[in-house]
């Protein structure tokens, strides 16, 4: 199959290796994948903060640089989610039908990573191998917006070698959200930090998760408190093991 | 005795930083709500149909809002057919001087209450106050609030802020007949408050309510409550007088059975309440002789102009949202700055009063991660997320013009992400600040407007190489 990467502009500027993760994944399963140079960002930030006209170009961008891709892929579960759920809306507000039948048409074949592989490319084993004890944080967007379930576990699970500890609290939000970690940033560490006691609770070597962002977060106090856990987007646990 | 105010609170993110430094509101607030959280997940468990039941829910408000103007007309017809007087209150200061010439044509200066929000969203108990009458709240947490001259902070359990051993405190000071040797005994603190309230159910001739629900086909209304105190106030006076917003209507009993069915399990975490009672009209030898419902808009009809903030107006103020809420489970709900605190509280009090000329309601739209587990919660399923991003579009919007440091952020994020290039320049420039900034792979503690992230988070430096330049460098020649 051809998919089209959307790798974010987070993933893009700070993540870079999961973008080659998801790569090098599918290109293992034997699929083709590309990347449509123009793309920026799906507009979460403005969006979410409240600047929903700076958002119209963003969405219009986005509708043009995928109006070809078959199937759309994309590692981060809020992006997906913002593109699922509220693009519609950021054309209503443009008051633009044409934009509106755009994202009609692109919204539906966007996917988060674990759904296309799972759900579209019906894969759970994708042979990897990564001999670590593993906690996954399911990040709000991923659990209640898209429904994302099982299936980032299920994918964990199949990796050779991989110890998966549940994490307790693990509905709990990690306190992130956004500009949330500028503007309430007392709450958001307060809430991170109760996150951080969970997870070192596992004993685990590394914190996974769908979303580049919350682990920004959450590994920043990781860090801070010289806690040697790591954190890492589960896409680069999936292409773990095949050339290393 | 009603000091405490609402007015000169600070907005959102400083009253919350307050409330995360006190370890006992931290501690209480933790015990409280994990309680709840777990009770509430074990009855909604045991109904298979709860997802049709929130959706039947939903659909009933949605319709009555939509027809709101038919059912009020149709409640007042046939409340006024069962001998209740129906007024209508355009907002607080009406209301409040309904209530109060309602007292004095009575020829009372004292009423008995039952627990309500609306009643302390008009602030009534100032206004019966300024008037000279004195209001006694019989709801045990709203009565721990009064004595304690403190405001609500829970929509359920207005005193859910305090523990045992504080209520102990509150009782043994203000309250004139406790024992002197009144424990923190759940019990004995009970008991101490039927004592002293019980002369107040017999001496009140005017009784003060609000209303869970409003049934248009027959002029009733509905209070559901756990005590029983509320009971004793809509029977025992000779009149009483309830003040009901206009969005609680529901058009038949058939609707209310529904709703009957999510409260309940939704806000105490029971299949059923202890006492619902209903009463329409007045009934000649039995309970009050006189029957008034005071219908307030106090901004609702505002919202329901509103095509995504009308929703908030379904809500049967349950407070499951507050419960599960990661945010209000830190901060409490002082630090929401009304009597609506949590998440239904951060998409109605900006609406009803306003975001313009009001810091604390302009800040509560952002008092949110968007986590999304009130909607999972809401009995009603209100979408309090994506309420708040639209109130967050209001927010900047009311405030289109001057132009602030976030603002310019924005606009400036937009350009840079209005192109390829423009973002591959500012990537070069991030590498390039990380690599000056950063040690060993980290960055720490800056100064200015990132202060806020890194005084607390470490950041990774950003790697010097994009994805799209590792992409334009290792993958160009591929199809793109
Ligand atoms: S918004 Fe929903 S969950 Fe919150 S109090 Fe209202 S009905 Fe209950």
């Amino acid at each position: 199959m051809r998919i089209a990467l959307f790798v974010t502009c987070v993933n893009d500027t700070m993540a870079p290796g999961t973008g080659r993760a998801v790569l090098r994944v599918l290109e293992r399963l034997g699929h083709e994948v590309t990347f449509p140079a123009g793309q920026t960002c799906c507009g979460q930030m403005h969006f979410n903060t409240g600047y929903q006209r700076e958002c119209v170009p963003l969405v219009r961008k986005f509708v043009d640089d995928f109006a070809d891709a078959e199937v759309v892929v994309s590692p981060s579960a809020s992006c997906v989610a913002m593109v699922r759920d509220h693009h519609r809306r950021v054309a209503e507000v443009a008051g633009d039908r044409g934009l509106t039948e755009a994202v009609a048409h692109t919204a539906p074949r966007v996917y988060e990573f674990s759904e296309l592989l799972v759900d579209v490319l019906g894969e759970t084993d994708v042979g990897a191998r990564f001999p670590h004890r593993v906690t996954y944080h399911p990040t709000c967007h991923g659990l209640r917006m898209l429904g994302l379930g099982d299936r980032p576990q299920a994918l964990l699970r199949a990796v050779r070698g991989l110890d998966l500890v549940d994490l307790g609290g693990a509905h709990e939000c990690c306190g992130f959200g956004g500009t949330f970690a500028l503007k309430n940033a007392d709450v958001s560490v307060a809430m991170g930090r109760d996150k951080v006691r969970q997870v070192l609770a596992t004993g685990a070597e590394v914190l996974t998760a769908a979303d580049n962002s919350c682990l920004l977060h959450v590994g920043g106090l990781l860090s801070r408190a010289r806690s040697g856990v790591r954190v890492m987007h589960y896409a680069e646990i999936l292409a773990a093991g095949d050339r290393s | 005795m009603s000091g405490a105010t609402w007015l000169g609170m600070p907005a959102f993110p400083e009253a919350a930083r307050t409330a995360l430094a006190d370890e006992q509101l931290q501690a209480n607030l933790r015990t409280a709500t994990t309680t709840i959280r777990a009770k509430r997940e074990a009855v909604v468990a045991e109904r298979a149909d709860w997802e049709h039941l929130r959706a039947a829910g939903a659909a009933i408000k949605d319709r009555t809002l939509r027809h709101l103007d038919r059912y009020l007309l149709r409640f007042e017809e046939q409340a006024t057919a069962a001998g209740a007087v129906v007024h209508w209150a355009r907002d607080a200061a009406e209301a409040n001087r309904i209530v109060v010439d309602l007292v004095r044509a009575a020829d009372a200066d004292e009423v008995i209450k039952v627990k309500s929000m609306v009643t302390q969203e008009i602030d009534l108990n100032a206004a019966l106050a300024a008037a000279g009458i004195t209001a006694y709240e019989t709801d045990l947490a709203e009565l721990i609030v009064q004595l304690g001259d403190d405001l609500p902070s829970h929509i359920l359990v207005p005193a859910i802020h305090r523990n045992r051993s504080q209520i102990r405190d509150i009782f043994r000071r203000e309250m004139p007949d406790a024992p002197d040797d009144l424990t923190d005994d759940p019990a004995a603190l009970a008991a101490a408050a039927r004592r002293h309230l019980r002369r107040k159910f017999l001496t009140a001739r005017v009784a003060v309510s609000g209303a869970n629900f409003a049934v248009a086909e027959s002029g009733a209304l509905v209070v559901v409550e756990s005590e029983g105190n509320g009971r004793m106030c809509l029977t025992l006076p000779e009149v009483l007088i309830s003040v009901v917003g206009i969005e609680k209507l529901v058009p038949t009993w058939a609707d209310l059975e529904v709703m009957l069915q999510l409260l309940p399990r939704s806000s105490t975490g029971e299949r059923m309440n202890p006492y619902t009672s209903t009463w329409r009209g007045v009934h000649p030898g039995d309970g009050p002789r006189e029957v008034h419902v005071v219908l307030l808009d106090n901004g609702r009809t505002d919202v329901l102009a509103d095509d995504v903030g009308r929703q908030a107006l379904r809500c049967i103020r349950c407070s499951a949202c507050l419960n599960v809420c990661p945010v209000y489970e830190r901060t409490g709900g002082h630090a929401y700055g009304s009597p609506y605190p949590g998440p239904i509280g951060a998409i109605l009090t900006p609406q009803l009063r306003g975001m313009r000329d009001d810091p604390v309601a302009a800040s509560l739209p952002y008092a949110s991660t968007l986590c999304g587990a009130c909607y999972e919660a809401c009995p009603v399923r209100i979408d309090i997320p994506a309420a708040l991003v639209h109130l967050r579009a209001r927010a900047v919007d009311a405030t289109r013009g001057p132009l602030s440091p976030e603002r310019t952020v924005m606009r400036a994020a937009a350009w840079t992400l209005a192109g390829p290039r423009r973002l591959a320049a500012a990537q070069r420039l991030a590498a390039l600040a990380g690599a000056l900034l950063g040690r060993r792979g980290r960055i720490g503690r800056l100064p200015g407007p990132l202060a806020a992230w890194t005084r607390t988070r470490d950041t990774p430096v950003p790697p010097g190489q994009s994805f799209r330049t590792w992409w334009r460098r290792n993958r160009r020649g591929t199809a793109e």
